[in-house]
């Protein structure tokens, strides 16, 4: 459970951090009136509903990991060879990743063009990575490493299948944008959108080299080197 | 005593955001079924809770039909008696208290007390409801599916919860029980996102994070605790699924049954149950904080009494909600583990018991010379106080190892978790139905109804579970439908066994009491008024009762002081609203 522990070390480090600066330590019984007391949002709602949404995926494959590790343990382990297309599928999730940032420079500039290139390229990038992904698994299953195998077998499937579903809902979400792009200009609010969508991306970028390290077996080397250097 | 000298800004700051605007039903399909406004969601989730929390009380009658006078029905059988445990504990824990506080009184509660219009994020707080709608069916279809019911404990713990001999697992019970969770914990989280950031983001001009009613400090905390508890429980749930239909052993070890080699190998059953309590023990605290948030304000508007100590009050929940993720695994001390790991979570569940007794310690004090009206929300409150205390102690010798290991698997824990989580939440949810139901309908609930639920179910509470923790003392196993003739356990237990379940059908009865009670006042409840308790927090200010759509009028509340300003020396009246600007009582709080 070492993993989904540090993971939350971390977001009670950021929320104790900001939960510092609202003032716990005030005696509100002894403060009345309501100037020099904003409580305004410097943020749009949008964005902070995106911020604990990515929380709550990150604790999801925090998770995962956790259980990655924890049964790795056991003797009927069998890594499972990482097929070169998983490379290809990286560097086409980083090329996605990069498009939607152009988008989002773009789209603060006023760039229409920008725009419509980078958010297009990059949705579709999404897609060929996804498919990318299925073929992957195809690949994979016709070399006899099936679900049932073994559970680094199960692991694999389950955790891109998870990470799949998530890219999905995303291109979901980038669907409008997509559309509202080729139909008109630039608004704040789509400004926002693709904003939200490109930090969506990015993540799920982050999470994803994560897995690479986790089923290239480097994360166990890592781990290994670290209890090496301690002891 | 300089520090006493209160500080007044009087200039109230232009709003810097503009209002977030509101969808406005057209329909009365929009306006009443497919809600967005938070005040109608929050009904329909409790209602919901409250209709599938009936089905879990029918559950425990027939479990008691069991234990009380075992041998007497035929049709439980032992296979029916666990499907009944099993759902039982999987619907109040989850499907009912859960989802009542944070769902139920969230929603209702957290915009109108911040001062908002709605949540946030209406749209997604409709799909919250309609997935746990969901949710709840799919459950409620395990009871009619081949099979019946999965009877693997609520705690679901592999390898037996998919293996052909439980009940309910060789048929479609346990994957409907998973798939249920699943829909759950999907639904949840987009609820648990809008609590989240409505209380962030949504609050009105001048209410800081620190002029919030402990309650919305409650529901905020154990929603954060919620979202990042329940991705355990979906992880686990998923990784059974995989384990039951694809025959996948994340879980599942090599196994004989019934003289076959089973196909599984390998899998740790340990796992599942760090990942089970990983969720399951914060689940606990998810249910208690708004509880606790709850009772604070009860007590201080029934006592007409600022809080004791309400900086104390917010670090102690604030501290429980990040200590509770380090305490699961005092769930799994008889499943075996190193000692060091056992000292740890040993060490860590009693310190919880540091800011724990520091909240029951404010509630006494702000009870202390207070002016202390036995109206039923305090009356609720002081059960729940005394119930919480109880089965706190209760749990003070079971976080500990030795004394764990040989009470575990005894009624004495069943005593001890019910106490805790059981009686003295529901007790709150019982209070808190009494305080707002006046501000949801306009109608005051029966107070003589209300006395006689009260007091048969506090009382009859106790009958039930002090006797039982005797019971397991003399180490009356739990989870067995039937003793039988066992040396070790002498007459009277069997004679208690039979009080007992007298006991749980009475207090069971006076819950039907409690539903007409509701349904009753709608139509005859004496008229309410805006304010009848004559309480301080913003949901009380509102122009109409019950709040319109949009909860406040054109304009939007401006906060000036906190939530506790009760017997103020000076003022006008005996409390200071929240959006009371006040101003000439100031010189009188800073003299002495």
């Amino acid at each position: 459970m070492s993993v989904i522990l540090l993971f939350l070390c971390a977001v009670a480090g950021i929320a104790g951090w900001w939960l510092l600066r609202q003032g716990l330590m005030s005696k509100p019984w002894l403060e009345t009136g309501a100037g020099a007391l904003p409580a305004g949002p410097p943020l749009p709602l949008a964005k902070v509903g995106v911020a604990v949404f990515l929380v709550v995926v990150g604790c999801l494959f925090a998770l995962l990991a956790s259980a990655y590790f924890m049964r790795m343990e056991y003797v009927d382990w069998r890594n499972m060879p990482v097929p070169n297309l998983v490379w290809l599928n990286t560097g086409i999730l980083i090329l996605s990743s990069l498009l939607l940032q152009c988008a989002t420079v773009g789209a603060r500039q006023g760039e229409l063009a920008t725009v419509r290139i980078g958010l297009t390229a990059g949705a579709l990038a999404a897609v060929a990575f996804l498919i990318g992904q299925l073929l992957v698994w195809r690949e994979l299953t016709a070399s006899g490493f099936l679900v049932a195998e073994n559970p680094a077998n199960s692991f694999f499937y389950l955790i891109t299948g998870l990470h799949g579903l998530h890219m999905l809902g995303g291109l979901v979400a980038l669907a409008l944008p997509v559309a509202v792009v080729w139909r008109g200009g630039i608004t704040d609010r789509l400004r926002l959108r693709i904003e939200l969508c490109t930090i969506y991306w990015h993540f799920l970028l982050f999470i994803w080299l994560g897995l690479v390290v986790l089923f290239t077996g480097w994360a166990r080397q890592f781990v290994d080197i670290c209890g090496q250097l301690l002891s | 005593m300089a520090d006493v000298t209160p500080t007044t800004t009087p200039a109230v700051p232009p709003a810097e955001v503009a209002d977030v605007e509101l969808y406005h039903p057209k329909s009365y399909w929009t306006k009443y079924i497919f809600s967005q406004d938070a005040k109608v969601i929050a009904i329909q989730y409790s209602g919901t809770a409250l209709a599938i929390g009936m089905v879990a009380l029918v559950l425990s009658w027939l479990m008691r039909l069991q234990l009380g006078f075992p041998g007497v029905f035929d049709f439980i059988t032992p296979e029916a008696y666990y499907q009944f445990m099993t759902m039982h504990g999987m619907i109040m824990v989850v499907y009912l208290l859960t989802a009542v506080f944070l769902g139920g009184f969230g929603n209702y509660l957290i915009p109108l007390m911040v001062g908002a219009r709605d949540m946030v994020f209406p749209y997604a707080n409709m799909l919250s409801y309609w997935l746990y709608l969901l949710a709840v069916l799919v459950l409620v279809t395990s009871f009619f599916a081949p099979g019946g019911p999965t009877g693997a404990g609520w705690t679901l713990y592999p390898p037996q919860a998919i293996l052909s001999g439980t009940p309910g697992s060789g048929g479609a019970g346990i994957i409907l029980m998973l798939v249920s969770l699943i829909l759950f914990i999907i639904g949840f989280t987009m609820g648990g996102m809008n609590y989240v950031v409505t209380v962030l983001q949504g609050r009105t001009r001048g209410m800081t994070l620190m002029r919030m009613p402990l309650t919305v400090w409650g529901i905020f905390t154990a929603t954060v605790m919620a979202l990042l508890a329940f991705p355990a429980l979906f992880v686990a749930a998923v990784m059974m699924l995989f384990d039951r239909t694809l025959g996948t052993s994340f879980f599942m070890p090599a196994l004989v049954e019934m003289g076959e080699q089973l196909s599984y190998g390998g899998g740790s059953p340990i796992m599942f149950q760090h990942l089970f309590w990983f969720f399951g023990h914060p689940e606990v605290y998810i249910v208690a904080l708004p509880a606790f948030g709850i009772v604070s304000d009860l007590i201080s508007t029934h006592a007409r009494k600022n809080i004791f100590g309400y900086r104390m009050m917010v670090w102690a929940i604030v501290g429980i909600g990040a200590l509770s993720f380090v305490v699961w695994a005092h769930h799994m001390y008889v499943s075996g583990m190193h000692p060091y790991f056992g000292f740890f979570f040993a060490t860590t569940t009693l310190i919880i018991a540091v800011p724990t007794a520091i909240k029951v310690y404010n509630w006494v004090l702000t009870l202390w010379r207070g002016d202390v009206h036995l109206t039923l929300p305090m009356l609720f409150a002081l059960a729940f106080m005394v119930t919480f205390v109880n089965g706190g102690l209760t749990g003070l010798f079971l976080g500990n190892v030795v004394v764990d290991v040989p009470l575990s698997d005894t009624m004495f824990v069943v005593a001890h978790f019910h106490m805790v989580m059981g009686v003295a939440p529901i007790m709150v949810v019982f209070g808190a139905i009494h305080h707002w139901y006046p501000k949801v309908t306009g109608r005051m609930l029966d107070e003589r109804m209300g006395r006689f639920h009260f007091w048969v179910t506090f009382i009859g509470a106790y009958l039930i579970f002090f006797p039982m923790h005797y019971v397991g003392l003399v180490g009356v196993p739990r989870r067995y439908p039937e003793i039988g003739d066992t040396l070790f356990v002498p007459e009277s237990v069997h004679t208690l066994n039979a009080f007992i379940s007298m006991m749980a059908f009475l207090v069971g009865f006076a819950q039907i009491v409690f539903l007409f009670n509701l349904i009753w006042s709608l139509r005859h409840g004496r008229e309410a008024g805006g304010n009848p308790w004559r309480a301080t927090t913003l949901e009380w200010q509102t122009p109409q009762t019950p709040p319109a759509h949009g909860n406040w009028g054109k304009e939007l509340p401006v906060v000036y002081r906190w939530a506790y300003d009760y017997s103020v020396p000076g003022a006008p009246q005996d409390f200071l609203a929240q959006n009371d600007p006040g101003g000439a009582t100031e010189e009188a709080r800073a003299s002495p």
